[in-house]
């Protein structure tokens, strides 16, 4: 067996050449693509790219610009609150799915269906909702109640919030659907041997089955993660960075100063600084999920 | 089958033999509101009445913001149209640098371009090392106020004839009801008004060096204090004029919702749709009354390098067209805007385009800010002011400090 056992380089050798085009577009387009932005964004490039070396001074303006910092610490509160919320909505959501309810079919389809709809719509539709004077704050003045308050997109100071409303509304949907998945693959035993024990059902859930869930929930913080800091078009069709800059994201601050600034010296050194954080999340995942394997 | 080979060779041939004669050109730029619409029409009309050519009209909504990356990535990336329209001055630098786009020196020379185009200036932004790189379609001056004579009645002061008079009528404005000046959320338009106050208020000298020579000891200076307390004067009275496109806060003018709005003179071509009478439903005050100057910058065709003969036969008939006198005058009553030729006779022009022409004839104008600033200068300037002006919370005194560091680093 041993003796005819065929080169481990050849084995399921068609399927190895079916991946060739799949390698190259990974080494080329992504790993390629990737270190020719950083080494230009140590240029001066300005329209077209240009081999005019200028040390770190992309990154000391960078750094200097209110407008970066303005979107930096948007993209921080928008992550934090959406990774929070949207694991705890989704969560719920699909404990509550869980409870072999009626119906579960059209809640299912009726709470995945914002994330069937793209950024820019849903950005449309709440830009309209929380318009002040046809939304939801005049259906309430309408209603009698004059004196409600409710006008996050043209206030600096919480238009983040209005824009993080628009985004746990797309995308809780698709958090509980991964979660109730995960809530499905859990052995109907375990609940049999609780309830047996006796230890309530709320017990349950965050000593036993959010420990076993633990693969499902790494995998949905990764994708609301990549979700998170990519953000672009919501903000463009929602509030286009505005009420001035106040709701600008480091995306669309790469989009701007690329394009319509004509300096590309300055978006990738922007766009290298969202790289570095996209390593910062992805590596420790890389770890916890591949690296500890290994050692089993 | 033969046949149907036959017939098929047939109509390709035909095809083939009626592009010979007249080629399509693809033509893009970003006038979209009303006014804009119907001139770039009538660019269309004499294009196809004078020659044999086709327009394809390539309008892209949005602004210039939005259009110029379009453009600018489909040439770059080897799709080139036609022509396509920039505000002349340094937008296109970089593209006539790296051979992109085709020189036309020899229609501006068979065309006499250097004897007609007045000022002088409009051919300079068009020329890199001698060689004419562009067609000016016309000038578009900034400095201007437009008022809404209605909405002074409604709140009982005489309609203003300067800034000073304008800022004191604020509070009965606000009291009437009427939002004292509209102001669009989109960015260039918070910073061409401040650049506007700035050449009006300061004087078109300082702008000049603070621009053209980066002098940002000018901009720390108190002259430039002075503007920065305009700047915030006005913060306050657009406070309440929730929109977003430029043409939307004209309309609050011409629907009497708002008193005045800083806005270049493109906002006439807005007036004249809806119909209203300069003198009459409206004012306008050149310079805001300060100051009588303007700002000769405006719109200018640029042609890409097709390679392709028929094509370039097009490219050179339409830059011809473009200023030709009968175009011109077309073009400009319907856009708003001054002929790039003093030549020609706007006799159907109105009291406002009548006082712009003046004072072009008088020489009193100053550089647009375009021609001194690169676009990514511009973009820091947008900025700085689009924020300023929506937010209250930052101080003239942090403004002017930030706008002086913008000014030392910029080329």
């Amino acid at each position: 067996m041993a003796a005819t056992r065929p080169i481990r380089l050849f084995r399921n050798l068609t399927a190895k050449i079916a991946a060739i085009p799949m390698i190259l577009t990974a080494l080329v387009v992504f790993v390629g693509g990737t270190a020719w932005t950083v080494t230009y964004s140590f240029t001066s490039s300005k329209l077209l790219p240009r081999t005019k070396f200028v040390g770190l001074d992309q990154y000391e303006r960078l750094w200097a610009t209110p407008r970066w910092l303005v979107s930096i610490e948007n993209l921080l509160i928008y992550g934090v609150c959406m990774m929070v919320l949207s694991l705890v909505l989704g969560f719920l959501l699909a404990a509550l799915l869980d409870q072999k309810i009626r119906y579960e079919n059209t809640f299912r389809t009726i709470l995945l269906y914002p994330f069937a709809l793209s950024f820019i719509v849903t950005g449309l539709v709440w830009q309209w909702l929380l318009n002040p004077d046809f939304g939801i704050q005049s259906v309430i003045h309408r209603l009698g109640w004059e004196s409600f308050d409710f006008n996050p997109l043209y206030n600096a100071d919480i238009v983040i919030f209005g824009v993080l409303i628009a985004g746990l509304w797309q995308g809780s949907g698709l958090v509980m659907c991964l979660m109730l998945a995960g809530l499905r693959g859990i052995d109907q035993e375990i609940w049999k041997a609780s309830r047996v024990d006796g230890i309530p059902a709320w017990k349950t859930y965050i000593f036993i089955i959010i420990p076993m869930m633990r693969p499902v929930f790494i995998t949905t913080l990764v994708i609301i993660a990549s979700g998170i800091v990519r953000l672009y078009d919501l903000i463009v069709a929602q509030t286009g960075g505005g009420p001035g800059i106040a709701s600008d994201v480091p995306a669309k601050y790469v989009y701007d100063y690329m394009f319509q600034g004509q300096n590309l010296g300055q978006g990738f050194a922007a766009s290298t600084m969202m790289l570095l954080a996209v390593l910062v999340v992805v590596i420790p995942w890389a770890y916890l999920e591949f690296g500890g394997k290994k050692r089993v | 089958m033969t046949s149907f080979r036959t017939f098929f060779a047939a109509t390709t041939a035909l095809c083939a033999g009626s592009a010979a004669l007249a080629a399509d050109l693809e033509v893009t730029h970003w006038w979209t509101s009303g006014g804009e619409a119907a001139a770039v029409a009538e660019f269309a009309r004499e294009f196809e009445a004078q020659t044999d050519h086709k327009w394809i009209d390539g309008a892209i909504a949005g602004g210039g913001g939005t259009a110029r990356p379009v453009m600018v990535s489909r040439i770059i990336g080897g799709d080139p149209m036609g022509a396509f329209q920039f505000n002349h001055g340094r937008q296109a630098e970089e593209l006539i640098e790296s051979g992109l786009l085709r020189d036309m020196t020899h229609v501006a020379e068979a065309e006499g371009w250097k004897d007609i185009v007045n000022p002088p200036s409009l051919l300079e932004a068009c020329t890199v090392d001698g060689k004419i790189y562009c067609a000016p379609v016309n000038i578009h001056s900034w400095q201007w106020l437009w008022l809404s004579n209605a909405a002074f009645e409604t709140a009982g002061v005489a309609v203003p004839t300067n800034w000073d008079e304008f800022v004191a009528a604020g509070p009965a404005l606000r009291e009437a009801g009427i939002t004292p000046m509209a102001l669009g959320g989109q960015p260039w338009q918070s910073s061409g008004a401040f650049n506007v106050l700035m050449a009006t208020l300061a004087g078109p000298d300082v702008l000049q060096s603070i621009y053209g020579d980066g002098d940002a000891e000018m901009a720390a200076g108190d002259t430039m204090a002075r503007v920065f307390k305009a700047a915030s004067d006005m913060r306050e009275m657009v406070q309440g004029s929730n929109v977003q496109d430029w043409n939307q806060a004209t309309n609050l003018v011409i629907t009497d919702q708002a008193g005045g709005q800083i806005m270049g003179d493109w906002a006439q071509g807005e007036f004249a749709v809806a119909g209203e009478v300069a003198g009459q439903d409206y004012t306008c005050l050149p310079g805001l009354g300060v100051i009588e100057v303007i700002s000769t910058g405006g719109d200018a065709f640029y042609f890409p390098e097709t390679g392709d003969a028929e094509t370039e036969a097009a490219q050179d008939a339409l830059a011809a067209t473009l200023l030709k006198p009968n175009t011109q005058v077309a073009f400009n009553l319907k856009k708003g805007s001054l002929p790039v030729r003093g030549d020609v006779d706007l006799e159907a022009a109105n009291d406002c385009m009548k006082k712009g022409l003046e004072i072009l004839a008088s020489g009193a104008i100053m550089p647009d800010v375009n021609m001194l600033n690169t676009e990514d200068t511009n973009n820091q300037l947008n900025d700085l002011f689009v924020q300023f002006f929506q937010d209250t919370s930052i101080s003239a005194e942090d403004a002017q400090a930030r706008f002086v560091d913008i000014v030392a680093s910029k080329d």
